[in-house]
């Protein structure tokens, strides 16, 4: 059972395609990460996903209802907004907003994802007075407390220090284990490489390339997409990839 | 925080009851509250029933209603700055209530002068929609209701500019200025359904409002309709500002200051902030509308004046409080 299918999804701005036709397909089990250059349609394909753009072709999540696909789908928008000053604990807890209210279940899940994104500490902090990056942490275990199969993330690292990204990277592989499974944007091609199980491609809104990290991440397709030259190696530690140099 | 509320509970009652017993009349406390109950006529059961009565009832509803609109319009735009009066029903339910005085229905029957602000406010409804569109964000919907309010108001002043009438004028100057005294109980019956139905329909957008916290897009994949929560907001905040325009005039300050004193209080939380805000709106209305009172018992005191005399201070003391944790 695929849990996100996409069939020759077109999302327009105006009459300019930002996502042309992809058709992507993500089951249990898999992190997939969404790389493309700025403006590729990474963020227009998410959104598109989940019927918060209006779009062609379809989509499994935009033809849910609003509450029904609450259950099926939790999402980060790359905005952290943050407006009134409530506390991290009460950020967490509006992931539970879409289950059936069940005090007990629901303060279970909203300590268990504080623990996974390592914010015990912070429960009781007002969100708006942390830092950026602490706050990306509160919103992702936001989504976490939302207990959904698929978790669709749009740069849910960016901005967060080196240990909190090798952290969030390892929380979104523990969910695929689980027979969950995560798309995350993401520009970080190195820890792309390392963590996800699947990277897909975009280049002007079409996918270019969708596979193994190692297969997707060609000195080809590099060059032709992203205009770099990158470093790969292979470690004790798993895979090694660095961009080194621009190659137009 | 559920001794917040009770805090709150307890001095709306308070002043309720204050409110009832405080009058140019000087009755005796058993005397005004058995009045409250008894049927038959005599002149403390009438000051009691028809005047003191109708006036602590609309305090408490005009008050709870702007504090609530105020609440949700905040939480809705996500902005702590936006007022009930920001989609422009006030203003044009202000517009009704001025053609009415000017053309002189106001003085056909009883309740044409509110009849015809309620007649605005659901004028301003109908054009906010059909300007910000269906589908339209918090942004068209603040730029509509600033047009429509200015075009109101820019309405309002062309009446009073070619009044041929001095006293006319002077009424619509003064109703403007919003106030509570002299109305009747059917001024209550009038405005009543239209407060409890707005209030009842902001108070459902309680959890959604909470979900807005973390920005349109999350809200929408938490499961929040944002067409219909404006939808409701929009409607919510018509209603109940539109009746109390109606039966009471405009009457400024009271939904911008009571959720911003309140929200610290409430964990910031949208939801908690609801009705918090009614409360809190109720008895700062109470309160102004004893002070007029009590301070300028021959002079008329417009209650609208004295709540922004004291909001606009009070404001100022929160703004110079807030300077340094904001920067």
């Amino acid at each position: 059972m695929n849990l996100l299918s996409l069939h020759s999804l077109t999302v327009r701005r105006g009459e300019c395609p930002v996502v042309d036709g992809v058709t992507l397909s993500v089951g249990p089990g898999e992190c997939v990460g969404l790389i493309g250059p700025n403006g590729a349609g990474k963020t227009s394909l998410l959104r598109g996903a989940l019927g918060l753009l209006p779009h062609e072709g379809t989509s499994n999540l935009s033809r849910m209802a609003p509450a029904a696909r609450a259950l099926q789908a939790a999402f980060l928008p790359q905005g952290r907004d943050i407006a009134w000053p409530v506390s991290v604990e009460d950020v967490v807890s509006l992931g539970r907003g879409p289950h059936l209210r069940n005090d007990k279940a629901d303060a279970a899940a909203v300590t268990r994802a504080l623990a996974r994104m390592g914010l015990e500490s912070y429960r009781h902090r007002t969100a708006t007075q942390l830092s950026g990056g602490e706050q990306a942490r509160v919103l992702i275990a936001r989504c976490l407390a939302q207990d959904t199969p698929l978790l669709l993330a749009d740069e849910p690292v960016a901005g967060l220090d080196p240990e909190a990204q090798i952290k969030t990277m390892q929380v979104f592989e523990g969910l695929a284990r689980e027979g969950r499974a995560v798309v995350a944007s993401i520009h970080d091609l190195g820890l792309a490489a390392r963590h996800c199980t699947r990277l897909v491609m975009l280049h002007q809104g079409r996918l270019v390339a969708d596979g193994a990290p190692r297969e997707v991440l060609t000195d080809q397709n590099l060059a032709q997409v992203f205009g770099v030259r990158g470093y790969h190696a292979e470690t004790e530690d798993g895979p090694v990839f660095l961009p080194m140099g621009v190659v137009r | 925080m559920t001794r917040v509320f009770w805090l709150l509970a307890g001095r709306v009652a308070l002043l309720f009851f204050a409110s009832l017993l405080i009058g140019p009349a000087a009755l005796g406390l058993g005397e005004s509250l058995s009045a409250l109950f008894r049927g038959e006529g005599g002149p403390v059961v009438l000051v009691m029933q028809e005047i003191r009565l109708p006036r602590a009832v609309l305090g408490l509803m005009v008050g709870a209603a702007l504090g609530l609109s105020g609440a949700a319009m905040q939480g809705f735009l996500r902005n702590p700055l936006a007022e009930p009066g920001l989609v422009g029903v006030s203003s044009t339910a202000a517009l009704g209530a001025v053609l009415a005085l000017q053309s002189g229905v106001a003085a056909a029957f009883a309740l044409a002068l509110p009849l015809a602000a309620l007649t605005g406010a659901g004028v301003s409804v109908l054009l906010i929609l059909l300007l910000a569109g269906p589908r339209g964000g918090a942004l068209s919907l603040i730029l509509a209701g600033i047009a429509i309010s200015a075009l109101a108001g820019a309405l309002t002043s062309l009446v009073l500019n070619l009044s041929p009438n001095p006293f006319a004028a002077m009424e619509i100057v003064y109703w403007m200025m919003g106030s509570l005294a002299d109305r009747s109980m059917e001024h209550v019956w009038l405005a009543a359904p239209f407060m409890v139905l707005g209030m009842a329909v902001l108070l459902a957008t309680a959890r959604n409002l909470d979900a807005l916290t973390l920005g349109e897009d999350a809200a929408q994949s938490l499961g929040v309709d944002l067409n219909r929560l404006r939808l409701m907001v929009v409607l919510g905040t018509a209603a109940a500002v539109g009746a109390s325009v109606a039966v009471a005039g405009a009457v400024g300050f009271v939904g911008l200051v009571i959720p911003h004193l309140l929200r610290p209080l409430m964990g910031g939380r949208p939801s908690l902030l609801l009705p918090a805000s009614a409360l809190g709106g109720a008895a700062m209305l109470l309160a102004a509308d004893i002070a007029v009172r009590v301070i300028a018992p021959d002079q008329d005191l417009k209650l609208g004046v004295l709540t922004a005399l004291v909001g606009a201070p009070f404001f100022l003391h929160l703004i110079w409080r807030l300077r340094g944790v904001e920067a």
